[in-house]
């Protein structure tokens, strides 16, 4: 897992190193500095040798001294590599994002995408960090202070044969123990804060059925769970500190025991058992740290493993199949025995055996009941998603063989759910076409019917739009919408419901625009009400997949029962009104 | 209006801020504490106990070698082995306990703190919720509550014994070697110093690094929420450029964070490794003149746990600033006015003999009643009216104007008008979801401001234009309107608003688990399972707010027969933009810009040519 992940690290491979090196000679000089101690203790003041002791005093200050730059160095170049490698991360995991299909997004869901991103990568830039240091620091300190430690006496040094194992058996059990329960813990998380996501989303239907204490219910038994859950964990982990305490402690007992015969028997230099006191505390120490490490970097992989499956993702739509300069010759659609399915595995096609031949130019109604696959089969033009069966081409050619940009810069679809982006008006225009001049923005805002509200705005095509478009109503966003994909100055305009929040009068005068000003462009409408497609050159009605009738409203009028049925529906009002 | 959203101060990201008021702050979160007075008083006594028992232990280090291993006498450093081993066990025994403790403590405090935020946020006025976002809200649960928590856990015991364990070194400092204590504090002024200018400029650059974070988050956050936009628009690459941009600049700023953060650790401890060394030389030096060696031992392994307490000070003082912050932030929310409730007038079931009399049940027998405080009991007829209504969402900002209408019982009374016009605010109005700045709202004679919130509520069913399901089963979706249905009735209800035959295509059925706010069943499906819920629910008066709007005509008409059944009898508001689901209501009202301007049924205001005829014949002109 961490080796799919290091090339991203590579760039800063120099100051990774660098900073190990660094980490580790701190850690050395910080283990000799009790060394020199002894000198003083033993040498020094049993030979009242004060000029010694100064030397001594002296050359210990510059052994710390070096040991702080090195401490210095090992911190900023592991906020350097640590930094670089998120930011690689972080970059590498968009841009791959960046080529993902409509099908690669939703199987993440984008909530986990955004996940994946931030806190995950944010993780592993912190987990490199703290490795450059503590990774490094704790073995090195173990390794060298054992060293020290057994140079000093080897006979005492035997001590550790039963301290360290009985400290690694307690670390081990600890974090056996601990590990589910933090995992049960992170669970017991996610189902409360559900229950908080979802009250949030969700607070007018609790209000108004007045749900309030069967939602306080929900969320006392969930907050009852993780209260007993992190007690669980938390309790294990505070008996870690004690018992590690007691093992030290119990080795410097030991020490004293046996170092104190020593040192009346003459085998030990007084200095070196206080030396020795010291290697004690920093080998317990960095055995402690690194059982910490070892929790932390369980945490880390979970999150490396949750940032490769982004990265390992194949996007479900390449341009493998494209011939680079092709491009749109008109706005003409066919549909060739088309069939489609979300996922390969699922018996239910969504789209059946769907044949069409749409000339350029040519306004298209589609007509069908709710998840009749409207949406789907218009997708399929823009190569939104991948026809499972037969061929869509357009302009004369399978859509395939374009390359997407090329492709998508002659299909402009307008899509239900909708964004604008934090930004101006203008900002948000200009996504349809960067080059597009005043002129032009108003020409498309105009055919939009969105001039109407821009022109009473007083900062007009420049009011700022607020993080999601917050400061414009539904319907007005969704003009926007339309005046940003009608600036792309599109072969083929696609629009799936998008004038739903639309009153029905502006609603008519936007197709009325697009009739005398969008003339070469072929038009494709999803609409609700007969009265939106009535006027088109060709009406697809949908039904469970397939296109079951097409033709003029009055073709299918006399042809096509579930059409009179829905025309019929909404004309009572007409008849009725006289 | 309903998505109106406005960031806050510090929005759903900004973590980093300043408490402003502190003390005020902490003691709040103290008076939480305030039940575990026994508990707390052991834990210091513990804690007490096990400082003592630390700073003790090394001090026997100097009669251990002055008195028993220079001397060689053993059965004495035996017996004074077994002392020290005393000593360190029952510090240990004493920071388990109070370790153990703090866990209880904490844990529990914490989960009271949710439960009370989560209480008081159900009481909140829905203008709170359109003034905060979501993501705002939620941190109040992921991030405060945790940074309080991990406060409480570590923080306060980690405070108390640092202090208590620097106290005592510096004690048995003196007490060792005044002279060379006189070293070690000027080597702490130096670190102390150190502290302060690392200390201050990291938290500088953090406030930089977080502001960055910030904005990479919310640039990405925005970014994959319109992926599909960008990829329908040819947007990448500008799309990757800025985020480059973001990217590099919060990696610039973190590097700088980072960096200086991590330089705390290596100066603390080894500017007292250079105290260490000066005590070596000058205790080396004294020791010629005075001669203690096991009391320069000692020292030396006080002068190597002295600085400790005050890396760890000043790292759990910034875990503590940004709980109080924390804290702050959660306590906002808790003391935010609740929503208005001074009603008393209540909703009970009733029976009515032969001679109309009613009286109180207590067993569902179909008719309602408001019960006054003194006992009268007015049947619930479904009689609304509006008497020179005004509202604004923000007092300065009129969105209403004047606005006064009746609806009778069983009558459907429809609104109509542009986006923005005002309908979905109305009928929020009826609900009390706000309060109205001017007029009055009375319903069967009784001014809504008397009716007790939840009684009000519970006589309105509410299909709201955005639909909302909770992770669950269908069955229990529906059930969300009624608790007790049976499953008989929640499948009657699916029936009425014509969503049984896709419930039953679903692979389990009525017991399909939905989640991720039923994101697997399409907009349609998903209104017709709110329709689902309120026919459920079963209320005397009926509140369409676009209930209908993603439904194919086709599926409206099909289950048009269950909506009469529905709306039978009751009286009911509709919102439409469709001008044939409003047709055939009794009252049909025009809204332009919060005022009613045409009223009237359906061949009235087609006789009056003016903006209904308008909207009505723009759909007719077509046809």
């Amino acid at each position: 897992m961490l080796k799919k992940l290091w090339p991203y690290a590579r760039p800063y491979r120099k100051w990774i190193i660098l900073g190990v090196v660094c980490s580790a000679a701190e850690a050395v000089f910080e283990l000799l500095i009790p060394l020199v101690m002894s000198d003083i203790v033993d040498i020094g003041i049993e030979n009242r040798d004060t000029v010694f002791i100064m030397q001594k005093g002296v050359l210990m200050i510059a052994m710390a001294m070096a040991s702080l730059c090195f401490g210095l160095g090992a911190a900023a170049l592991s906020a350097m590599a640590g930094q670089g490698f998120g930011a690689n991360l972080r970059r590498a995991e968009y841009d791959h994002i960046q080529e993902f299909a409509f099908s690669n997004i939703e199987k993440f869901s984008t909530a986990s995408l955004v996940t994946r991103l931030t806190n995950d990568a944010a993780n592993m830039q912190m987990t490199l960090m703290m490795g450059m240091r503590l990774l490094v620091r704790a073995p090195v300190m173990l390794v060298s202070a054992l060293i020290l430690s057994i140079s000093i006496s080897r006979q005492l040094s035997s001590i550790f044969l039963v301290a360290l194992p009985l400290l690694a058996a307690v670390a081990c059990v600890i974090l056996i123990r601990t590990g589910p329960l933090f995992q049960a813990l992170q669970e017991k998380t996610d189902a409360l804060n559900l229950v908080v996501q979802e009250n949030l989303a969700g607070i007018r239907v609790v209000k108004s059925f007045v749900r309030e204490d069967h939602e306080r219910e929900k969320f006392g038994e969930r907050n009852a769970d993780l209260k007993n859950t992190s007690q669980r964990a938390f309790g294990n982990v505070v008996i870690n500190m004690p018992i590690m305490m007691m093992i030290v402690y119990g080795t410097i007992i030991a020490v004293m025991w046996f170092g104190g015969h020593m040192v009346f028997a003459g085998t030990l230099e007084k200095g070196k058992l206080i030396t020795y006191f010291t290697y004690i505390t920093q080998i317990m120490m960095s055995l402690m740290m690194v059982s910490m490490i070892f929790m932390m970097l369980t945490r880390s992989l979970a999150c490396a493993r949750r940032i490769a499956e982004v990265l390992d993702e194949v996007p479900a739509i390449t341009d493998d199949h494209a011939l680079p300069g092709a491009e749109a010759a008109d706005g003409s659609i066919t549909f060739d025995h088309v069939s489609f399915k979300y996922n390969p595995e699922s018996p239910e096609w969504i789209l059946r055996d769907v044949n069409l031949r749409i000339p350029s130019g040519a306004t298209v109604g589609i007509l069908g009941g709710t998840s009749s696959g409207k949406t789907t089969l218009v997708s399929l033009i823009p190569r939104l998603y991948e026809a499972s069966q037969g061929t869509v081409s357009v302009g004369g050619r399978p859509v395939r063989e374009y390359t997407m940009e090329n492709l998508r810069d002659a299909v402009s679809m307008v899509l239900q759910k909708n964004t604008l982006f934090t930004g101006t008006i203008r900002e948000n225009l200009l996504w349809g076409n960067p080059d597009a001049s005043e002129e032009e923005l108003w020409d498309a805002c105009r055919a939009a019917c969105a001039s109407e509200f821009l022109e009473k705005m007083p900062d007009g095509l420049d009011t700022d739009l607020g993080q999601g478009g917050v400061n414009v109503s539904g319907g007005q966003k969704q003009r926007l919408c339309i005046a940003r994909a009608i600036l792309k100055k599109p072969k083929v305009l696609i629009l799936d419901d998008s004038t739903s929040a639309v009153d029905t009068a502006t609603d008519a005068k936007i197709r009325q625009a697009f009739a005398s000003g969008l003339r070469d462009t072929t038009k494709l409408i999803i609409a609700q009400r007969v009265a939106s497609v009535q006027e088109a050159d060709l009406i697809l009605v949908m039904d469970a997949g397939r296109v079951i009738a097409q033709g003029t409203h009055q073709e299918l009028m006399e042809s096509c029962e579930i059409y009179r049925d829905v025309y019929q529906s909404q004309q009572e009002g007409a008849s009725i009104g006289g | 209006m309903a998505d109106q959203k406005r960031h806050g101060p510090g929005g759903p990201r900004g973590g980093f801020r300043k408490p402003k008021d502190m003390r005020g702050t902490l003691k709040k979160l103290l008076a939480y504490l305030a039940g575990y007075k026994a508990l707390l008083t052991l834990v210091v006594l513990l804690l007490i106990l096990s400082s003592a028992c630390t700073v003790g232990g090394s001090y026997l280090i100097r009669p251990l070698i002055n008195d028993y291993i220079l001397p060689g006498d053993f059965p004495g450093l035996a017996k004074m082995l077994v002392v020290m081993g005393l000593v360190y066990a029952a510090g240990a025994a004493c920071s388990f306990g109070y370790a153990r403790i703090m866990v209880h403590v904490s844990q529990n405090t914490v989960a009271r703190i949710r439960e009370e935020l989560f209480d008081h946020m159900q009481r909140l006025p829905l203008s709170y919720f359109d003034a905060h976002t979501h993501g705002e809200l939620m941190s109040r649960y992921t991030n405060d509550i945790e940074t309080v928590s991990e406060a409480l856990n570590n923080s306060f015991g980690s405070i108390v014994s640092c202090t208590l364990t620097f106290t005592g070194t510096i004690a048995m400092m003196i007490v060792l070697s005044p002279a060379l204590t006189l070293i070690t504090f000027a080597m702490l002024a130096v670190m102390l110093l150190v502290v302060r200018v690392i200390g201050g400029r990291s938290r500088r650059y953090f406030a930089a690094q977080q502001k960055e974070l910030g904005a990479v988050n919310g640039y990405i956050e925005e970014m994959i929420e319109g992926q599909k936009v960008i990829k329908v628009f040819n947007h990448e690459k500008a799309a990757k450029e800025g985020f480059y941009l973001r990217n590099e600049a919060y990696r610039q700023a973190a590097v700088q964070a980072q960096a200086y953060a991590g330089a705390m650790m290596p100066a603390m401890g080894n500017l007292n490794y250079i105290n260490y060394a000066i005590a070596c030389c000058v205790g080396g030096l004294l020791f010629i003149h005075g001669g203690d060696l096991g009391g320069l031992a000692a020292f030396l392994q006080y002068t190597r746990q002295v600085a400790q307490p005050i890396t760890q000070i000043s790292q759990q003082m910034n875990v503590i600033l940004s709980a109080v912050a924390g804290a702050e932030r959660i306590f906002e929310v808790m003391e935010a006015q609740p929503e208005a409730d001074q009603g008393h007038v209540r909703l009970v079931r009733v029976t009515e003999n032969r001679e109309g009399v009613l009286a109180q049940a207590d067993y569902d027998t179909g008719a309602w009643a408001w019960k006054k405080p003194d006992g009268e009991l007015v049947p619930l007829r479904g009689d609304v009216r509006f008497d020179h209504v005004v509202f604004g969402y923000d007092p300065r900002k009129t969105v209403l104007h004047d606005v006064s209408l009746f609806a009778k019982p069983g009558q459907k009374i429809a609104f109509v008008g542009s986006t923005g016009a005002g309908k979905t605010t109305i009928t929020s109005l009826i609900n009390r979801f706000y309060e109205i700045q001017g007029g009055s709202i009375v319903y069967d004679g009784i001014d809504i401001k008397d009716i007790e919130k939840d009684s009000l509520r519970r006589s309105l069913g509410v299909v709201l234009q955005d639909t909302h399901l909770f992770t669950g089963t269908v069955a229990d979706n529906i059930r969300y309107g009624r608790l007790d249905a049976t499953s008989e009735e929640v499948q009657a209800a699916a029936r009425l608003a014509g969503a049984d035959s896709f419930i039953r295509h679903l692979p389990q059925g009525y017991e399909t688990v939905l989640s991720g706010d039923g994101g697997s069943l399409s907009q349609g499906e998903r209104q017709l399972l709110n329709i689902a819920r309120a026919a459920c629910a079963n209320p005397p008066v009926l509140i369409l707010d676009e209930a209908t709007s993603s439904i194919d005509t086709r599926t409206e008409r099909l289950i048009e027969k269950g909506m009469d059944r529905l709306m039978a009898g009751r009286t009911v508001f509709v919102i439409a933009h469709r001008l044939s689901t409003v047709r055939n209501a009794k009252a049909i009202m025009v809204l332009e810009q919060g005022e009613i301007i045409e009223r009237g049924d359906h061949d009235d205001l087609l006789q009056q040519k003016g903006r209904y005829y308008q909207l009505y014949t723009g759909q007719a002109e077509l046809a």
